[in-house]
């Protein structure tokens, strides 16, 4: 589980995958178990629906979360913060929510020279019903494009395949399909499958791949 | 055709496209940057013409250009720069062209700020240019309703030749939903007979909008109002939620019919007998979904101080049944919110 992975978890993927979900889903698995948990919100390529809206519900769980240096959500100035203290500080994990695609890891310059890839994770959340990861060709694109950009080497998967309240057994079973012949192709191993307990009111099949990791709506208020 | 995932101003661009829009000239803005590069990307696939305009201003009057040739064209844009449209959407109008305008609203007044809002309903469905003039202004409540609604905004534009306004905001805009595409057009649609397309050995087609003489210029106006009282008559669209057995109704039009379907659910659990009038028009406003006259009052609310609200009152044919509560400047409403103004409204009236 979330325990074992490296100390430093970046999350990257295609835009709109779902990466703030899972991240802050992510984060939240982490406090339950770890002293002490920083997410760092380094999306600076979108504006609406950042984990940072969720900062205070995340400070109450005890996760520090850093996020631009402006206060003020009606800023779309890509600031950030002092993003590079938790990469020396060995004692905390570290969850890096990036924006998407490869215009998103920019960012990633700051921290990168000070990055121990011996600690750091680079999970690719992918979500098999955006239009451009739908095929495992447009995720191994996709994957290119974001390693070029960021110069790190994706180290695993995660199927984020939903359609949001629309998402069924057989949906993520699909996702899992097209997703397993990517990691076949690329050899990057997939992590983790998630699933949304409240969304999903059928038993998921046999064999998916990764750990199972169920998820609770954080981003997405009950009437979206 | 199997639902895939987008995000609002991305579906939108995609519903264009299958809807046989070949021209988009614009400007970026948040909440709604993503239209443009979405089709920035997809129009050349699909040998469509893309142009980030030096302006706004600029970018309407390309639309005026395409569509004056008789093309699909769309233009998007954010709340302070279609403001800086309205003088173009007046001439088109005007000229009797169709066009389709994207305004995925945000806080106002001036530049605001970039969360979502519904305060541009006086600019767009009143006219926010000059001249006694409507454009035919559509309310979508989700993603999918924003396609199905972009598709038909080009058949109305060219039925009825005027501009049409997809009135959406920054939440929808940005809002991840499952959605399909699927565009086969409802409506007779008429020969563009008048497009400017080169003259050739054909007939000679003017497009004018200076007229050099008043009693024109009325005639004209006669005419455009003829043309409005038809839309008023057959293009009225609404949602009603929960209104089998309602006392009180909300009026609520956008994201803010999402929230306060919300709000009604939680109501009705409580006994209160509400329920929605969702307009899906908001020119022609549909005044015909105000008929009941067992409704106490119509509770308007909107991501604004109210705009909508004498648009009810004239449609209720009541002042006094009208009441208020909003949000404004990019504050997204609240359930809690809603329930807790309806009970101050309705008291113990169950």
């Amino acid at each position: 589980m979330v325990q074992n992975d490296r100390r430093i978890t970046i999350i990257t993927g295609h835009y709109g995958s779902g990466k703030t979900e899972f991240a802050v889903n992510y984060s939240v698995k982490l406090s339950q178990i770890s002293p002490k948990v920083t997410l760092g919100d380094l999306d600076i390529v979108n504006v609406y629906f950042r984990s940072r809206e969720r900062k205070a519900q995340l400070q109450e769980m005890g996760i520090h979360v850093i996020s631009s240096s402006i206060e003020g959500d009606s800023v779309d100035i890509p600031a950030v913060a002092a993003i590079t203290s938790p990469v020396r500080d060995k004692s905390t994990r570290y969850i890096v929510d990036l924006g998407g695609n490869d215009t998103g890891t920019m960012v990633l310059g700051r921290i990168k020279p000070l990055l121990d890839l011996s600690e750091t994770d680079f999970f690719m959340v992918v979500n098999t019903n955006r239009p451009n990861t739908s095929s495992p060709e447009g995720i191994i694109k996709e994957m290119k494009s974001i390693e070029g950009a960021s110069g790190l080497k994706v180290t695993g998967f995660v199927n984020n395949t939903n359609l949001i309240r629309e998402t069924t057994a057989e949906n993520i079973a699909m996702g899992d399909k097209i997703l397993k012949e990517a990691s076949r192709l690329s050899g990057v191993p997939i992590k983790y499958t998630t699933y949304v307990e409240e969304v999903l009111h059928e038993p998921l099949p046999e064999g998916l791949s990764g750990e199972l990791f169920p998820m609770k709506f954080y981003m997405r208020k009950d009437w979206m | 055709m199997a639902k895939v995932l987008m995000k609002g101003n991305e579906a939108i661009g995609k519903a264009a496209i299958e809807a046989g829009c070949r021209f988009f000239f614009g400007y970026p803005i948040t909440p709604q940057s993503e239209l443009p590069e979405y089709l920035s990307e997809e129009l050349p696939k699909v040998g469509g013409t893309f142009v980030q305009a030096e302006s706004e201003v600029a970018a309407i009057n390309m639309v005026y250009g395409a569509a004056a040739a008789g093309a699909r064209v769309l233009t998007s844009s954010s709340s302070p720069g279609i403001a800086l449209k309205q003088e173009g959407i007046g001439y088109i109008t005007n000229a009797d062209l169709p066009a389709v305008v994207v305004n995925m609203m945000r806080g106002g007044p001036g530049l605001g700020t970039i969360q979502p809002g519904q305060a541009d309903y006086h600019m767009c469905v009143k006219g926010g240019s000059n001249g006694d003039y409507h454009n035919i202004v559509l309310a979508p409540s989700s993603v999918q309703e924003a396609v199905d609604m972009v598709m038909d905004a080009f058949d109305l534009a060219d039925c009825y030749r005027t501009p049409v306004i997809i009135l959406s905001d920054g939440l929808i805009g940005q809002m991840m939903e499952p959605v399909q595409f699927h565009y086969e057009s409802k409506r007779q649609l008429p020969a563009k007979d008048w497009a400017l397309t080169g003259k050739g050995n054909g007939e000679k087609h003017m497009i004018v909008n200076l007229n050099m003489d008043a009693e024109d210029c009325e005639n004209h106006n006669i005419e455009l109002q003829k043309k409005y009282a038809i839309i008023e008559q057959k293009e009225q669209a609404w949602e009603e939620y929960c209104m089998d057995d309602a006392e009180y109704a909300f009026v609520s039009y956008g994201t803010s019919a999402r929230i306060t379907k919300s709000a009604i659910d939680t109501l009705r659990k409580e006994g209160y007998k509400v329920g929605l009038i969702r307009p899906k028009t908001l020119y022609p406003f549909p005044k015909d979904a105000f008929t009941r006259k067992e409704i106490k009052k119509y509770i308007d609310i909107e991501m604004s101080m109210g705009q909508m609200v004498d648009d009810v009152k004239l449609a209720c044919n009541d002042v006094n049944k009208v009441v208020f509560y909003g949000r404004t400047g990019g504050i997204i409403l609240t359930p809690e919110e809603v329930v807790e103004f309806a009970k101050s409204v309705i008291g113990g009236d169950k």
